[in-house]
């Protein structure tokens, strides 16, 4: 399937779940813009992406735009994807040599620089394996294609007996040989790609499907790689910009008088932008604490009235009307009702939002840590007014984002001072900057109504999501009756945006914890009541996988030590969980052991798709025992990381991943459902040990803790 | 602002910076020796852990003027004549990072604890380490490239490479 198609069953799929979501026009038009993670960023973010939709950046069809081969057989590929440590630079690097039959040490990505790569929408929503993947291979294959027929001219011999194999084209025949060098001398590949090009199948693959360590790994233990907060440029200044005191202030007043006279010192004002540069970065930060700027910052709900605030304001539905929901109810057997809720938590990345900014005349260049270069490049155009081809964005492999990093607001800041200056400006984020102006991953409230017949049949399911979003809010089970529904909140008390696996965690964590009651409710073993009602075998096949390795059927749950299975699948890939957590007297909870299933069609490189895996069980711990931002009154009240607790080693069990290979089918991308699982088996685990149940993320920031 | 010399990775450095600079923004940026990096300015996370007089420490909350008269190895001092040292070899061999903005710090870090312990428990570990974050959650890979590194250490103490 080509990208062009994959992109369509995407729209379609948007169509589709906008039915089911009945969501009006207006917002379609936004999915259809941005992708469905970004329906749920603020206003100004909504804006920008209603501009990006897929229809106006066709993607080229010239080998040349994707890839080149010089005189000396070395191949540069060129994509807008950007790695942020889900490692795509070298797992795309790996199907380039795979299809065009070249060692994959010859191959250098050129990720996401504006000047040279094709447009493209953003590294988000799992979409690089199963469409940059497919894209690159197809263009690969073709050059090879190419290669081929130059050689079968040069030597006037029947192209399909010619072989092409380590970056050499060879005549069995003649034994004559020639190099992708020798036959491009440098030169472009001209050629058109509009047909399906055939693909080489996964069970033949030599070099995609196996664990090349990551590219340029060594420059990451030696502290040679540069990321953006690295980036050096002749004659730079270090900027810092002036914060409100709050959300949704307006500035009163502000005497910029001290930081001027600060040696070196320059105040950069732009309207209500208030910013300074200097010589090094410790003068910057001197000089903006030198200005004395008052605020007025409006009345904020804070997390105290934060779900009813999220209820109250939900737009309406009635995705139920018609349903037969009721009735499906009524005769159920057994019926379980309950809400559960998300607090906001933050990606904090490791390396805050960096980026230094250049202008050469009306040309901008900015080197910034985003997921979407060509979204801020945009972003950069609209806000200086330039044609989008006079301002180049180029994204160095950056400390990580997890969703965090959608937008260029930095890159924004970093080129008004530059502006400013007439001189190239490098601003970093603080980490209680990145904590307080970058944007979160929503709160929610997610209602579950379910029944069951006494055999262990599901009869009716209603989850309706309020804030968090759609993706996952149906149920994979079978359910004679089922209604998903997901509702917007107009305007959300705190800057809301994408995050890994973004909604798909409100909404497993809801159903597969309800799973788990409902279970326990008909007095059935959890793994067979999900069974009993799954059709889906990639499900199965998970579920039972992690069961097994687990030994779920010989582990008993004492009070003192619990187990928990959860499962789940969207976007492609399929998880489950076991896990076995201790409890001790004083209701302290810890994670002692961890199985995870993964499948997520063929493997393109095990050991990324492990550590990928292992990862996102690390990092669903802090959303599901202890992260969540504290706020109130337009502040953010735990700003820091002695403040807001992330995993850390001793928080990190045992941990045991099992990878199913389905050589068979598409390979789907990796990097977010991974995180879904582990919460709701926490959750199980705990009630299975003490009786109680869990229904707000985090868990152990109450009765109990960790 | 301060006059005062530097020695970082057995070279000596003249520097300028403010008089409460901190250390990490003088190698950072006064020395453009990146590697040690920026995470939350407070202590909590350990991407910028350098060595002073082989002791891990924060450059973030080191005095950049106080640090004048110690050894100060910092992530790019630790490969020798082209060769990694047993710490590094080890992280790249167990793929011990994803997006790798915290490995400086981690690298840093273990190569004290190794120093002061050729050959830690458990405990020793998880003690010197868990002031170290990793956001993309690779602690499971970390720990192992700790212990693939203690095990290539030679036996007696004294003869281990940093």
């Amino acid at each position: 399937m080509s990208v062009r198609d994959v992109e369509e069953e995407r729209l379609h799929d948007i169509a589709r779940q906008v039915r089911v979501f009945a969501l009006d026009r207006r917002n379609f038009l936004k999915l259809c813009g941005g992708g469905l993670l970004v329906c749920l960023a603020d206003g100004s973010t909504l804006a920008q992406e209603s501009g990006g939709w897929w229809g106006r950046h066709p993607l080229p069809e010239q080998i040349s735009a994707w890839l080149y081969i010089d005189a000396h057989s070395r191949v540069t590929v060129f994509t807008g994807k950007v790695e942020v440590g889900q490692n795509i630079r070298t797992s795309l690097a790996q199907s380039v040599a795979e299809e065009l039959r070249v060692a994959f040490d010859t191959i250098t990505m050129v990720m996401g620089d504006t000047d040279l790569v094709p447009w493209d929408a953003g590294t988000f929503g799992s979409r690089t394996t199963p469409t940059m993947g497919p894209q690159l291979r197809k263009m690969a294959a073709a050059a090879r294609g190419l290669l081929v027929q130059k050689a079968a001219q040069q030597w006037e011999a029947d192209p399909s007996t010619l072989v092409a194999a380590d970056g050499t084209i060879t005549n069995p025949a003649t034994v004559e040989s020639l190099s992708y060098g020798a036959l491009t001398q440098g030169q472009k590949l001209m050629a058109t790609v509009t047909a399906q090009v055939p693909l080489m199948p996964a069970t033949e693959w030599r070099i995609a499907g196996t664990s090349v360590p990551k590219a340029e790994g060594r420059d990451f233990v030696t502290g040679r790689h540069k990321y953006p907060s690295d980036i050096e440029r002749p004659g730079m200044l270090y900027g810092k910009v002036l914060r409100p005191s709050g959300f949704r202030s307006t500035l009163l007043s502000v005497d910029t008088s001290a930081a001027e006279k600060m040696p070196g010192v320059q105040v950069v004002r732009d309207g209500d932008f208030i910013g300074v540069v200097a010589p090094d970065a410790w003068s910057a930060e001197k000089a903006v604490a030198a200005i004395e700027a008052k605020w007025a910052v409006p009345p904020q709900i804070g997390n105290a009235e934060l779900f009813a605030y999220l209820k109250t304001h939900a737009q309406s539905g009635e995705a139920a009307a018609g349903s037969g929901i009721e009735q499906a109810l009524e005769s159920s057997d057994v019926k379980l009702d309950a809400e559960y809720t998300v607090q906001y938590i933050q990606h904090a990345p490791l390396e805050p939002r960096a980026a230094v900014a250049e202008w050469n005349g009306t040309h901008l260049t900015v080197w910034t840590g985003t997921q979407r270069p060509f979204g801020v490049r945009d972003e950069l155009a609209q806000v200086f007014r330039l044609p989008s081809g006079q301002v180049r964005v180029l994204m160095p492999d950056m400390g990580s984002a997890y969703g965090g990093k959608h937008t260029g607001e930095c890159a924004v800041e970093a080129a008004r001072l530059a502006r400013g200056a007439g001189k190239p400006v490098r601003l970093v984020w603080t980490r209680e900057e990145e904590f307080t102006w970058a944007y979160f991953r929503p709160a929610g409230v997610i209602s579950i109504r379910a029944g069951a017949k006494a055999d262990g049949t599901l009869t009716a399911w209603q989850q309706t999501n309020i804030n968090s979003g759609p993706s996952a809010v149906e149920s994979p089970y079978n359910v004679a009756s089922q209604v998903a529904d997901f509702r917007e909140v107009q305007d959300p008390p705190l800057r809301q945006g994408s995050y890994r696996a973004l909604a798909a965690t409100a909404n497993h964590f809801a159903r597969e914890s309800h799973m788990d009651e409902l279970a326990h409710e008909l007095r059935m073993d959890p793994l067979e009541f999900r069974l009993k009602n799954l059709t889906d075998a990639r499900l199965r096949a998970v579920l039972q996988a992690a069961a097994k390795r687990f030994g779920w059927a010989r582990e008993q749950s004492t009070p003192q030590q619990g187990c928990g299975i959860a499962g789940g699948t969207d976007k492609g890939g399929y998880v489950a969980a076991c896990v076995e957590v201790e409890i001790d007297a004083e209701k302290k909870v810890r994670i002692r052991r961890v199985v995870q299933a993964w499948e997520s069609g063929a493997i393109v490189n095990p050991d990324g798709l492990r550590n990928q895996t292992m990862g996102a069980i690390v990092q669903a711990i802090g959303g599901g025992l202890f992260e969540q931002i504290c706020f109130a009154g337009g502040k953010i009240l735990n700003p820091l990381f002695s403040e807001y607790r992330v995993p850390r080693f001793r928080d990190t069990p045992q941990v045991d991943v099992v990878l199913l290979d389905r050589k068979d089918i598409p390979s789907a991308g990796a990097g977010e459902i991974g995180i879904v699982a582990l919460a709701p088996a926490v959750g199980n685990a705990i009630f299975a040990a003490t009786g109680e149940r869990l229904r707000a993320m985090p868990m152990a920031v109450g009765t109990f803790t960790a | 602002m301060a006059d005062f010399t530097l020695k970082v990775n057995g070279s000596e450095y003249p520097v300028r910076a403010g008089s409460d600079e901190n250390l990490l923004t003088v190698l950072r940026d006064r020395l453009q020796l990146t590697g040690t990096k920026y995470g939350c300015g407070e202590g909590q996370c350990g991407a910028c852990t350098v060595l002073l007089d082989g002791q891990p420490a924060r450059a973030c909350l080191t005095l950049a003027a106080g640090a004048a008269d110690q050894e100060i190895t910092t992530i790019e001092g630790l490969e020798r004549n082209g060769e990694l040292s047993l710490v590094q070899q080890a992280f790249l061999d167990e793929g011990a990072f994803q997006c790798a903005y915290c490995t400086s710090g981690m690298i840093v870090t273990a190569t004290a604890l190794l120093q002061a312990h050729p050959h830690p428990g458990n405990e020793q570990i998880l003690d010197a380490m868990n002031g170290n974050i990793c956001r993309c959650g690779t602690y499971p890979r970390i720990l192992a490239a700790i212990r693939r590194a203690a095990q290539a250490a030679p036996k007696e103490a004294d003869d281990v490479r940093p």
